[in-house]
């Protein structure tokens, strides 16, 4: 049966959708969809077929924006997604993950919610506002956002989540209570003595290995690291790269052992591609050797960074890579990062890349 | 109806909420039921228009009569009540 390839882009002014058949040689571009609202992530359930788009504007606030015909009409929900009043109220919906028949979204200020109606309405998981070190998280930069959202594939019961500059939290019991697992994980901007903290680090990516919780990788503020037990304990695999700094990491469909990564310069030098060259790191072997690729990416005056979900994979064998850069660029491999070209040049500022491969 | 008032909605409002018109008339006495009563007719448009603290977004503006209300601003029986977005963003 014909494939569609769907690479699913929220940018900082709307949903785009790239679509190519399985030979991903020609792509088409279409959007923006969404109002062109700011959207942080869009993801494509591949269950249902369903596109999610959260996001949220300065004017209108949060939402999840859905389209159950492959992007050609969307509505939009934020119902219940909302904290008690009187607390600061949510500014955006920065991930959504679908998993057995729920949807989750992860907002900022963090907390987490789930749908159990496809979006229409959410439920607040609160156990993360009633953390005892909720009162000790200082938000960074970008705000306190609860940006990557990695559900058990088994145990629907089990969450880890990444909170920017509070660190990786997992939950046993469908969000009641939260675990800080960041042992191991550096955190340079305490004072010395104090850089590995409980929680306060900056997880800036956690991705899981294909189908295996116990397998977790993150890109850190500082570092980049592995974990084999569930985040229990993280080992540092920064070794061979040119920086500890980065946003997106993503994971082969089939390998575990096999990741990709994007590092940028260092977080005062820029956040640019180092050396104004672009390169995507790939280890084959869970982090212990790295290989620069470079074939087809600018090798002078790239100044764009990549952000934090603004990479991924899709399933096809050879599986492709695909990243979003700052500046609108969309690049593609088909052939696991051997290679590289740009598919879309010129769209706003790219938050997010993920896949979809349906059936026609 | 009693109180009856006119609102004014903005293009970029109305365009998330298909068959919304840019005017409405409708009873109210405060801007807060004037909010309850476009969510009425219109589910989730108090979200887009009014946070949780509660109060309106930041940058939304509720003017009636040439002057900017709160929530819980009373609205005059006849009063033309205009919804705008903020010049803002990017």
């Amino acid at each position: 049966m014909a494939k569609r390839i769907l690479i699913l882009l929220g940018t900082k002014k709307g949903v785009f959708i790239a679509e190519s058949d399985a030979a991903r040689k020609k792509w088409d571009i279409r959007g923006p969809y969404c109002e062109t609202w700011p959207i942080h992530h869009a993801i494509g359930d591949a269950e249902s077929g369903t596109i999610y788009a959260g996001g949220g504007n300065e004017w209108f606030g949060p939402a999840v924006w859905k389209s159950t015909d492959l992007g050609q009409t969307w509505t939009h929900s934020s119902e219940g997604l909302a904290y008690d009043a009187g607390e600061e109220p949510i500014k955006a919906v920065w991930s959504v993950a679908p998993r057995n028949g729920h949807l989750y979204a992860g907002v900022q200020p963090a907390g987490l919610f789930r749908s159990e109606d496809q979006g229409q309405t959410w439920i607040h998981l609160d156990g993360l506002q009633k953390h005892p070190t909720r009162k000790d998280w200082m938000p960074g930069g970008a705000g306190l956002i609860l940006h990557s959202l990695v559900a058990h594939p088994k145990d629907d019961n089990q969450i880890w989540v990444g909170i920017s500059s509070a660190g990786v939290f997992h939950t046993a019991d469908g969000g009641e209570t939260w675990e800080p697992r960041n042992r191991g994980t550096r955190a340079d901007f305490m004072p010395e003595g104090q850089n590995y903290p409980e929680f306060g680090q900056c997880v800036h990516c956690l991705v899981m290995a294909p189908g295996e919780p116990d397998r977790l990788y993150q890109q850190n503020h500082c570092g980049m690291y592995r974990s084999d037990d569930g985040g229990k304990r993280w080992e540092s695999i920064e070794a061979g790269l040119p920086s500890t700094f980065g946003f997106p990491a993503a994971t082969h469909p089939r390998d575990r052992e096999t990741l990709f990564l994007l590092p940028l310069n260092g977080d005062i030098k820029g956040r640019y591609v180092p050396d104004a060259k672009a390169a995507v790191w790939r280890t084959r072997d869970g982090g212990q050797t790295w290989q620069d690729l470079r074939a087809g990416l600018p090798q002078e005056n790239a100044y764009f960074g990549v952000l934090r979900q603004a990479m991924a994979t899709d399933r096809l064998d050879p599986s492709g890579v695909y990243f979003g850069t700052s500046g609108g660029v969309l690049f593609a491999s088909p052939d696991e990062g051997d290679s590289w070209q740009p598919i879309a040049e010129h769209l706003p500022s790219i938050s997010s890349v993920e896949t979809m491969v349906v059936e026609r | 109806m009693t109180n009856v008032i006119v609102v004014r909605l903005p293009g970029v409002l109305v365009d998330l909420f298909p068959g919304a018109p840019r005017r409405v008339e409708m009873s109210a006495t405060t801007v807060d039921e004037m909010m309850d009563g476009l969510n009425r007719s219109w589910p989730g448009m108090r979200d887009r228009l009014c946070d949780t603290s509660p109060a309106i977004r930041k940058h939304i503006n509720i003017f009636i009569d040439g002057e900017r209300a709160k929530l819980g601003t009373r609205i005059p029986a006849g009063s033309e009540v205009f919804v705008l977005t903020a010049i803002s963003g990017g």
